[in-house]
């Protein structure tokens, strides 16, 4: 993995009031994103606006495009045509995009996909917050295959899990998304943006040995494939097929079995250095509440609250929600009386902690069906009750 | 911590209020100050607003429940928002665009004809401006440096200084009203 310093054309060095719209784009840039194709759609249109603006004076291209299919598909492209591509959506234009996520997947794609949620199904509540995407990125497209998925708090993590993101698709080849929301998209707040020097971007891992011996997808010794840039005179082939290291097709289950299992395991092989959490007083805690996103912010209220009531809240904030922490969580449900999970859905995450928790602990979910946040005093309602 | 609500019609630069007193506090008064705002149809020519949560510490619950200030400049946002005040709470019209029901709270209310100023001025486009300045001097939330350093980028280059005269004019109503209220004190 090569890391190297930002380049200053793209960062917005300074402190600035902005919107976590603008924030994803802002964070977008500075990790070197040179590509984006996308289709607006609220509540993420900001984004796309402010790329429309900024990507043509760093020397990059934004193309809108005329659906979400098109969008994803002319990001793959770009990626290997040696650019770092990212766009964002929300509810119906993530859903468009799923089939060729699973392209991006089996081809080993490094790619940024930010997702605006609001509320759904369907169109939903265009201007209003949700949470409803979690599981379908993960599992939203058809057949096996891993993600990395992020979930900012803030218009500074906006920022700031941008250029996580972009890096963490370089390092793994994959698609990363960055699962934020309406409310957090339109919010103001402070954003510090860093110099160029202080922001570590990786590089692509580029081939570099001779141009007959090139394959797309064999495996390094860190089991993650070079990559080439298109038109630079190596001959590869690139398939939604299941294909061999040279990138041609080759459908039988044997290469199945080994590509399946690459995709998959390079995440969950990694998952330990992948994932990001804050942790609060976990330790003696009899109530531990886990959230991710705009929830974790409303529910930090709550949990105050109870500590004032004399409950013991530890608490813990998924930055990384794809890999979930499945140890972590196996290993605190031996202790605890209860999880208590407030999320903006009738049940989506809560389903990894039941899982993780394997029957140890009671799992107490919050459900929020979308269109707003929690108010606390739900939460600390069930916070209450879990500590009974 | 304090909830203020910013109101009016759609097009007045409502939203934009709530961007520049949030860019002064979160920027050059060292306060965490979150802005959220109304989306969608009304927010393009009937009632609309602007949120701003404004504390010493991180801002934990983003949106507002009961404001302890208000702003309205016009009608129909002062008769959609009025009701969520609760007592001593602190009420902000234009009073050539609002006509105040009888109060049925301890709702302490200060008035500026900021549109009209604004005309005077040249422009009712500065509207916002001039309420914006009344609001600092009646609540001293923001301080007038801040904002004066936060308008550049919120406010066209070429019409900086005109806002920032709709900024003063409204500013020094607000220092002569409370003085005139101070003298009105036994």
């Amino acid at each position: 993995m090569k890391k190297v310093k930002a380049d200053p054309k793209g960062v917005l060095t300074g402190s600035h009031y902005m919107d976590g719209d603008f924030a994803l784009a802002e964070g977008g840039l500075a990790a070197g994103c040179r590509f984006f194709g996308g289709y607006p759609i609220t509540p993420s249109t900001e984004t796309a606006e402010r790329f429309s603006e900024r990507i043509p004076m760093v020397g990059g291209v934004f193309i809108q495009m005329e659906d979400e299919l098109a969008s994803i598909i002319s990001m793959i492209g770009a990626v290997w045509g040696g650019k770092k591509a990212m766009t964002v959506t929300s509810g119906p234009g993530f859903s468009l995009m799923m089939e060729n996520i699973g392209l991006a997947a089996i081809t080993e794609t490094p790619l940024v996909i930010a997702n605006v949620q609001r509320g759904g199904p369907s169109t939903g509540l265009p201007t209003l917050p949700g949470q409803q995407d979690m599981m379908q990125a993960r599992w939203g497209s058809h057949g096996d295959y891993n993600i990395i998925a992020l979930s900012p708090d803030s218009p500074q993590e906006c920022f700031d899990l941008t250029i996580k993101a972009f890096n963490l698709s370089e390092i793994y080849r994959v698609p990363v998304f960055i699962m934020t929301d309406e409310c957090i998209g339109h919010m103001h707040e402070k954003v510090v943006i860093p110099p160029a020097e202080e922001i570590e971007v990786v590089e692509r891992k580029w081939y570099t040995g001779p141009k007959d011996k090139y394959l797309p997808f064999k495996l390094d010794k860190d089991g993650i494939p070079f990559m080439v840039k298109a038109g630079d005179g190596y001959r590869f082939h690139i398939t939604g097929l299941t294909h061999d290291e040279r990138g041609y097709p080759l459908l039988n289950s044997k290469a199945q079995d080994i590509k399946v299992r690459h995709i998959v395991d390079k995440i969950n092989d990694n998952a330990d250095k992948i994932i990001i959490l804050e942790e609060e007083d976990i330790d003696g805690a009899d109530i531990v509440v886990i959230s991710y996103g705009i929830t974790s912010r409303v529910a930090f209220r709550a949990v105050q609250t109870a500590r004032k009531a004399g409950i013991k809240v530890g608490t813990i904030r998924l930055i990384t929600v794809w890999p979930f922490p499945e140890k972590l969580i196996n290993k605190l449900a031996k202790k605890v009386k209860a999880f208590v999970f407030p999320e903006i859905n009738y049940g989506q995450m809560v389903r990894e902690v039941e899982r993780s928790s394997a029957g140890q602990t009671k799992v107490f979910p919050v459900h929020h069906c979308g269109g707003g946040v929690h108010n606390p005093d739900d939460i600390f309602k069930v916070i209450k009750e879990a500590a009974k | 911590m304090t909830d203020i609500r910013f109101s009016g019609y759609g097009g007045q630069g409502v939203i934009r209020m709530g961007l520049i007193i949030g860019k002064a506090l979160s920027l050059y008064d060292n306060k965490y100050a979150t802005m959220t705002q109304s989306f969608g149809p009304e927010a393009r020519g009937s009632a609309c607003s602007s949120q701003l949560v404004v504390s010493e510490d991180r801002v934990l619950y983003p949106y507002i429940i009961t404001p302890e200030i208000l702003v309205s400049m016009s009608q129909e946002a002062y008769d959609k928002y009025e009701p969520e005040l609760k007592d001593n709470s602190i009420m902000i019209t234009d009073n050539d665009l609002v006509k105040l029901k009888p109060l049925k709270r301890k709702i302490k209310i200060y008035s500026v004809p900021a549109t009209r100023f604004a005309e005077e001025l040249g422009n009712r486009i500065i509207a916002n401006l001039v309420m914006i300045g009344f609001f600092a001097s009646i609540t001293k939330i923001a301080s007038q440096d801040s904002i004066k350093k936060a308008l550049p980028g919120l406010v066209p280059d070429r019409f900086l200084n005109l806002n920032i005269k709709a900024f003063d004019k409204g500013f020094e109503y607000g220092l002569k009203f409370l003085k005139k209220e101070s003298n009105k004190k036994p």
